[in-house]
């Protein structure tokens, strides 16, 4: 946009406009917001590149793609890739074991926080209360490869745990590896991690209760189970049913470093998720159009289900997420 | 009492206490415990380690060996110079990329072109290109083995962009008129009006950076070969996690062939914890008030 082109801006308000400001050209609007665009620009440079760019890269999903000819030199072999995703026994483990793994999550990491808030909740002295939040975020913010290391150093096979067990004359004991275990260790190593972020958005929903609504209850005879069952959790329902369901979009996303990391000592059988299957396959195994194939689909899948958790959520609760 | 407490919350009987105490113990010491057992074992001499193998309560036969190891200038020393520079210079150039991009999106009405760019970014939030089309941009722009493979894939994260540009849109929009009426450009209104307001919310969002560019590992672990570039996470997964043996990642100054003592295991993983759990209360209770403002109106 050149001087030229902006010159006169047109400042007549037209009174017949329903709008609530005066309409003026497009260059002359633009020129105005000349240093939003300055802002904005190194933003849209960075979406573009990293976000976009790569979507272009899927199409060597349809490719058999070879890091030597590259995207424009590699043949395209229409579906083969995701053809041969079907038939692959690896992708049927790895899809068994996102599925189980988001399951267990669900039944048991899911309701965790919810637990945890109502008791946090029926605590009187708001000092307790904010000391054992601070100390229940805190295993949020820590990586996974340390959350890894701390487990095996407690539960591994030269760790506490064992040495415990020894101690009352067990035998040695490694519950890191043993892929009859992991899923519960997944599980619990979630739980652990998780269950104190997760009570943030509880606490939120508790404190929008309305006071009156305890005040008269108390009138009524009703006690603080009571109190609990038929006034705290029926208030935040809505906040647990839209998070459920939110969650059920991303059931094809477990853990993925909280796989990785753990899977040389449990083994691919128990421990190759869709997310690391990509991995493996591709980057370490070098076959890339197959496994960019499968992070696609899981993407589209992926994001099929949230759009429709959200749908459902608009429905069902009347608003969605977004 | 030190706190005012509504007068229809009677105190609860001593055993309804008693138990909530004990299970909110039990909670406490189940979050915390793993932490102070890797800190005393870290503390201890690799012989008292192997004869108390159980519990933990204080060093065995305390010393400071470990950390001396480990912070002899040797790679895990490296790898620390490495995190420190990444989660600096990310978190700073994260924080003005995205406090930028955010008020640039704040005006919908009046920057043609910005509102499409809104759904542009957020259409990111729902559907990714998976690892390797970003294995392979990473490679093709030339940043693969380089510190700014870490650094600027999670320049602007969508999530905090949104939590942002909803605390900017929250802030009294006459305020800001009255200041453009005043003749004050765009540029002075977010350098002295928006950001002086905004300081709680780039408080968070700079401990969200910070947290996830020091505990990056994936992106370490995808594009890093140099064992020199290696941040603290990748290498704490090579000498605890998978317990490589230390010459396959030492630099050559040291010839033993076998796996790390735990206590030097312990040391490592203190050391990448450590900054975490030093900014941490600081920062923590900007906490609940960023992420919910994010959670509700994202």
């Amino acid at each position: 946009m050149s001087q030229a082109t902006s010159a006169n801006p047109p400042r007549q308000v037209r009174s017949d406009r329903v709008h609530q400001r005066p309409q003026r050209r497009l260059s002359a609007r633009i020129l105005s917001a000349r240093w939003m665009y300055v802002f904005l620009l190194p933003g849209f440079v960075f979406f573009v590149v990293f976000r976009y760019v790569p979507l272009l890269g899927t199409i060597i999903a349809w490719q058999d793609y070879s890091p030597f000819l590259g995207i424009t030199g590699s043949p395209f072999v229409a579906w083969d890739n995701f053809v041969a995703l079907l038939s692959d026994p690896e992708v049927a483990t790895a899809t068994r074991n996102t599925l189980v793994l988001s399951l267990l999550q669900l039944v048991f990491a899911f309701p965790a926080p919810i637990a945890l808030s109502l008791l946090l909740n029926s605590l009187l002295s708001e000092g307790v209360k904010r000391s054992v939040q601070a100390i229940v975020y805190l295993p949020h913010f820590i990586s996974w490869v340390v959350v890894i290391s701390v487990w095996q150093q407690v539960f591994g096979g030269a760790g506490m745990f064992t040495g415990v067990v020894e101690s009352l004359g067990g035998d040695p004991i490694n519950l890191m590896s043993d892929p009859q275990l992991f899923p519960a260790m997944v599980t619990a190593q979630v739980i652990w991690k998780e269950i104190g972020w997760g009570t943030i958005i509880f606490f939120a929903a508790i404190s929008m209760i309305p006071t009156e609504q305890y005040e008269s209850a108390v009138v009524d005879g009703a006690g603080p189970w009571r109190r609990m069952w038929h006034i705290t959790l029926p208030g935040i329902v809505p906040v647990i049913v839209l998070l459920l369901i939110l969650r059920l979009g991303t059931v094809l996303t477990v853990g993925f470093e909280q796989l990785l990391l753990q899977q040389p000592a449990v083994g691919a059988d128990a421990a190759q998720v869709l997310d690391t299957f990509s991995y493996f396959r591709g980057i370490v195994g070098g076959d890339w159009g197959l496994a960019t194939a499968a992070g696609l689909v899981k993407g589209a899948i992926g994001t099929a289900l949230v759009i429709a958790a959200n749908k459902f959520c608009k429905r069902f609760a009347g608003h969605g997420a977004f | 009492m030190a706190t005012a407490r509504p007068a229809w919350m009677e105190k609860p009987k001593p055993a309804v206490t008693l138990l909530k105490g004990v299970v909110i113990g039990l909670i406490v010491l189940v979050m915390l415990y793993p932490f102070w057992y890797v800190i005393v074992a870290s503390l201890s001499t690799a012989q008292g380690l192997r004869q108390h193998t159980g519990f933990l309560l204080a060093p065995a036969e305390f010393t400071l060996d470990a950390y001396r190891a480990v912070l002899s200038g040797d790679i895990v020393t490296q790898s620390l110079l490495v995190s420190v520079f990444v989660t600096v210079v990310g978190t700073l150039l994260a924080v003005v990329l995205t406090v930028l991009t955010a008020y640039g999106l704040t005006r919908t009405r009046d920057v043609p072109g910005s509102r499409a760019l809104l759904y542009l970014i957020l259409f990111t939030m729902l559907f990714t290109a998976g690892i390797i089309p970003n294995y392979l941009l990473i490679k093709g722009v030339g940043l693969l083995d380089s510190l700014g493979a870490l650094i600027l894939p999670g320049a602007i994260s969508a999530f905090n962009l949104v939590v942002v540009r909803n605390f900017f849109m929250e802030l009294p929009g006459e305020l800001l008129d009255s200041a453009r009426v005043d003749g004050a450009g765009e540029w002075r209104i977010l350098s002295q009006i928006v950001v002086p307001l905004s300081k709680s919310i780039i408080a968070v969002i700079a401990l969200f950076y910070g947290v996830s560019y020091w505990n990056e590992f994936f992106n370490a672990l995808l594009y890093l070969q140099t064992p020199q570039k290696w941040p603290v996470q990748l290498v704490l997964n090579q000498y605890v996690v998978q317990a490589s043996p230390l010459e396959q990642i030492s630099f050559g100054s040291r010839m033993d062939s076998q796996t790390a003592p735990r206590t030097i295991q312990m040391a490592i993983v203190i050391v990448a914890t450590l900054p975490i759990l030093v900014v941490y209360p600081f920062l923590q209770k900007y906490f609940t008030k960023g992420v919910l403002t994010g959670a509700i109106k994202g």
